[in-house]
């Protein structure tokens, strides 16, 4: 199992990416992270959500309830301009992160 | 399915969270786990299983707890502190309804919109027909003082309004006690010469103290002092800022200039500021004096003289009219011969001015009510049937302890809101709407330049804004903030309460109901004036060219001789010229124009002491063209011909009524009729009636009897008198209305022949003279009709909207219904069923209504009664039709509904 603390600043990013494609809710969010990492990766909903709420409140994503046909509704989260530049700059600091691990310890990342 | 709710809702009481915010993490939290609760039974683990994972994912650790902690802020709950001021946390909650009803709003841009349009389209209509009701009738006149101004009349036993002989008007400017100041005014038109072509001028005769009773200013020099209109005085003349800027170009100099009117020299006092519009198209104003009519000098000549006058402060309208029938009674006293029976008449002013239009004014602002009413009730509607997609919000907000009272009011604000951004709008459109309406209103329109969106106008504005606002806002905030928690949080919570239908009836019925009214009124409005055009006149308008002759102003002092064979030329050539198939000189009474009456007596009859007691007939003196000229049928012996001159037997015609009333069944012609200081006059024929006072007045009160006599057996003396202006009526070829520019050059061309200072002035037609007597009514018309229309389209609109809305709310019970071999028939006749009860209800609303209502529009009506039955009848059968038609589209739509996806409804 992956550390917690590397784990809970990765999965900042994780979500912001996730939803950068295109809003979605919460579990849609739980089962694409789970299934994409192919189970190494997993939410439940006791973590999930208050990251949520965390991220919303920051100003990175935006939550908005939508109601469609024969369903009840769902808040689904997109990212916001402000997610964009933070999503932007992790990927550039995971990046550098992982090329001077590369340097020095010899990972090759795929 | 668990109760999720329940557990997020026990885990989170501890966090002291905001109920709002509480209930949407719950709601959202519910959901993930119904979700992750489906997808463990999915992979095969038996449901109590499942539940008890799903659970324990949310409770491990307690770590949805710790971390919402750290993510929510917890809210202390208010202190409530006795005695703070309530009302700042009143405006703190108005204001935050406001900001939140606006967002609300900006959300729905599109309802927003419609919303917003359909208001202002209302307010619109109602500000621009207020602001021509606003300077009409609610301004008042731009005079100092003006309740003190009234209009003076001399009234006869069967006529209020007759105009006031000179020398009665001088004993009543003396001997009343009431008046602070009277004057006397009549038109005349002069010739003008001197200043570029000869022009005819329209000028008007008063007294010296008529601009001093209204407390009119010059704008340069001065009025007329107290002397200056006596017979001798000098010359003087005022003259209107027109004449000032097209004459004189303006020139401060002007005072002190001469202007010729008439061929006498006229010194320019002073000029009339140009917002004087007592009076239209006044182009000089010339002392009374200096009129040498020697009818001026009699009590009996009356010369459509025509006062005004100032009361004293504090003296009531009743005070002053018994003040002067007080005088009018020592004058019959005085002079029974020419005053026996003759009283007085005071009119205040304004209403003399608007008095005949303040009913159709008052009767339009009725109709565009009725329209924006109609507006109202669809916006209803609308918001009625948006606040179903809202109902999980206000249950939320209400089974979280929002009062009724709170919902109410925010309901309440956001169609406020719609309302007041509907009447900005609104006053937007009233702007182009007043200008339109000006352009096109009748001429006779009085007062129009006080016509303008003032102060009181925008107040008008805002205040039916705030109106309609709470008027469309009120029964969907109150059916909003009465909804139930259990109904609408249960699952699928969709299905509209049985209130809310009944709402929406009654609402398209009212809808219904005032369309038909409109449109009722409209169709009495329109067989009205198709009535009116065609009553026969009495004589054929069509090609019927009238104009003014005014001859040479050296005629003013021509032997009466010499003015007859001017005339008599004009006349020959006029006969003679291409286009032209009959022409009379006229003068005295001009049928739908002007009034000139007589005083005779019959040949059986004693000649009778006094005036008082003679016979009156409405009197035309005419040439023999006369007859051909107008189109009037020959009923009995003959009409003028060349021999009847001034030199020959004194003959007249006389008219059917004349005929019937003094003759009855005997024959008229031979018979010989009495005037005073007059040889006896033959009748020689009789000729039809013709409507002299309008085409809608058969009123009994008024002089109907007619007679004709020959225009060249005038007496020299009416002759060199009448020299400045003589009618002329003439039949032309012309096959257009229009008073062709041709002929009109042709007819210039002859009469400046015979001297070329003779001029011709204010030529028109007898349809455009007809046109201009139905224009307001027309005008009414043309409004009637528009509302009529609007409310039509208006209330077809709503019911449309609330069918198509209800078949939407019960695609799931037609789903069953089809499902269960219903046929589309018994769809159709379901949703049909349904509309036609509220349109059909509405129509049988309306139909009451209007019988009670349309008795306002009893006096614009002719030939139609107010509850005209064929009317009636078809504007049932066209709302029922327009009604079938608006329901039949989603009807129809109803019977396509698939039963599988409506089932899947859930």
């Amino acid at each position: 199992m992956l550390d917690r603390e590397v784990k809970r600043g990765s999965t900042e990013m994780l979500i912001l990416a996730l939803v950068e494609e295109r809003p979605r809710h919460g579990y849609e969010i739980a089962k694409l992270i789970e299934q994409r990492s192919d189970g190494v990766l997993q939410f439940h909903v006791a973590s999930l959500y208050p990251l949520l709420y965390r991220l919303e409140k920051r100003g990175l994503i935006k939550g908005r309830w939508v109601e469609k046909a024969g369903q009840r509704r769902r808040r689904f989260y997109k990212l916001t301009a402000t997610g964009q530049k933070i999503l932007a700059q992790q990927r550039q600091t995971w990046k550098d992160f992982f090329f001077a691990l590369d340097r020095v310890a010899g990972i090759n990342p795929v | 399915m668990p109760e999720w709710q329940q557990e997020i809702r026990h885990r989170l009481a501890g966090l002291k969270l905001s109920p709002l915010r509480e209930a949407e993490i719950v709601e959202e939290l519910s959901l993930y786990l119904e979700d992750r609760y489906e997808e463990l039974l999915a992979l095969g683990h038996p449901p109590e299983a499942a539940r008890h994972l799903s659970l324990t994912e949310l409770t491990e650790n307690d770590l949805l707890v710790r971390e919402l902690q750290r993510v929510e802020r917890p809210v202390a709950p208010k202190p409530i502190i006795i005695g703070s001021n309530r009302r700042s946390n009143m405006i703190a909650g108005v204001w935050q309804d406001l900001r939140y009803g606006a967002r609300s709003l900006l959300k729905n841009a599109g309802f927003s919109l419609v919303v917003v349009i359909t208001l202002a389209l209302g307010i619109g209509a109602n500000t621009a027909l207020f602001s021509v009701v606003n300077g009409v009738l609610l301004n008042p006149l731009p005079y100092p003082q003006p309740d003190q101004l009234v209009t003076l009349h001399q009234s006869k036993p069967n006529f209020d309004t007759g105009a006031i002989p000179y020398p009665n008007f001088r004993d009543l400017q003396k001997q009343n006690q009431t008046f602070a100041a009277m004057a006397i005014s009549r038109g005349l038109g002069f010739s003008l010469v001197g200043t570029g072509e000869a022009e005819r001028v329209n000028g008007r005769l008063i007294s010296a103290d008529f601009f001093s009773v209204l407390g009119v200013k010059p704008a340069l020099g001065r009025t007329f002092v107290a002397g200056e209109d006596e017979s001798g005085a000098g010359p003087v003349v005022l003259i209107s800022a027109a004449l000032w800027q097209r004459k004189f170009a303006a020139a401060q100099d002007v005072v002190g200039k001469s202007l010729t009117l008439d061929d006498k020299n006229y010194s320019i006092v002073g000029v009339i500021p140009a917002n004087f519009n007592l009076l239209r198209n006044v182009d000089v104003y010339v002392p009374i004096g200096q009129w040498n009519n020697p009818a001026l000098k009699s009590r009996s000549a009356a010369l459509s003289l025509h006062g005004i006058g100032r009361l004293k402060p504090g003296v009531t309208v009743e005070q002053a009219q018994s003040d002067l029938d007080r005088v009018m009674r020592d004058l019959a006293a005085a002079y029974p011969d020419t005053n026996k029976g003759n009283g007085a008449k005071i009119i205040p002013l304004k209403e003399r001015m608007v008095g005949d239009i303040q009913s159709i004014l008052l009767m339009l602002l009725g109709a565009v009510g009725f329209v924006l009413l109609i507006a109202c009730v669809n916006v209803s509607n609308l918001l009625l049937a948006r606040s179903t997609s809202r109902t999980r919000e206000f249950a939320i907000r209400a089974s979280l302890g929002a009062g009724q009272w709170r919902l109410l009011r925010q309901s309440l604000t956001e169609s406020l809101l719609l309302a007041v951004s509907g009447g900005l709008l609104g006053l937007v459109i009233a702007g182009w709407g007043t200008q339109i309406a000006l352009r096109t209103l009748p001429t006779t329109l009085p007062r129009a330049e006080e016509v303008r969106l003032d102060a009181r106008v925008l107040l008008f504005a805002f205040a039916i804004s705030l109106l309609t606002g709470i008027l469309s806002g009120l029964v969907p905030a109150i059916k909003s903030s009465q909804w139930r928690l259990s109904e609408t949080l249960k699952e699928g919570g969709r299905g509209t309460s049985t209130g809310r239908v009944r709402a929406q009836g009654i609402f398209v019925a009212v809808e219904m109901a005032l369309a038909f009214v409109l449109l009722i009124g409209a169709g009495l409005m329109i067989r009205s004036i198709a009535a009116l055009w065609n009553v026969d006149p009495g004589f054929r308008p069509d090609n019927v060219l009238t104009f003014g002759l005014s001859l040479s102003p050296s005629m003013n002092t021509a032997s009466p001789q010499a003015i007859r064979t001017a005339l008599r030329v004009i006349s020959g050539e006029l006969s003679s010229t291409p286009g032209v198939q009959a022409v009379s000189f006229s003068a005295g009474a001009v049928p739908l124009q002007g009034e000139d009456d007589l005083f005779f007596w019959l040949d059986s009859q004693p000649k009778p002491a006094s005036q008082s007691e003679m016979s009156m007939a409405l009197v035309y003196r005419v040439e023999p063209g006369y007859l051909t000229a107008m189109g009037i049928p020959l009923k009995q012996g003959r009409f003028f011909n060349d021999q009847d001159d001034e030199r020959s037997q004194p003959v007249v015609v006389i008219d059917e009524v004349f005929a019937r009333k003094y003759f009855g069944n005997t024959d008229p012609v031979g018979k010989r009729i009495h005037q005073e200081g007059q040889a006896p006059q033959e009748i020689v024929g009789v000729v039809k009636h013709v409507e002299q006072w309008g085409l809608d007045s058969h009123d009994s009160e008024l002089l109907q009897a007619e007679l004709y006599e020959p225009f060249r057996q005038f007496s020299d003396n009416a002759l060199t008198g009448g020299v400045g202006g003589i009618g002329v009526v003439m039949r032309t070829d012309g096959a257009s209305g229009e008073a062709d520019a041709v002929l009109l050059n042709s007819i210039r061309h002859v009469v400046q022949n015979q001297n070329s200072q003779n001029v011709i002035f204010t030529p028109q037609t007898m349809n455009d003279v007809i046109a201009e007597i139905l224009a307001e009514r027309r005008f009414s018309m043309i409004l009637l009709d528009a509302f009529a229309v609007v409310a039509l389209l208006l209330a077809s609109v709503g019911l449309y909207g609330v069918i198509s809305y209800l078949v939407g709310q019960r695609t799931h019970e037609l789903g069953i219904r089809i499902a269960l071999g219903a046929t589309r028939q018994n769809v159709l006749r379901l949703v049909l069923g349904q509309g036609m009860k509220m349109a059909l209800s509405g129509v049988a609303l309306g139909l009451v209504a209007a019988l009670g209502l349309t008795r306002l529009l009893a006096k614009m009506l002719y030939g139609v009664s107010t509850t005209d039955p064929a009317t009636f009848a078809v504007i049932s059968l066209l709302l029922t039709a327009v009604a079938l038609l608006a329901c039949s589209l989603p009807a129809i739509r109803a019977t396509k509904v698939d039963p599988l996806i409506a089932l899947r409804y859930e």
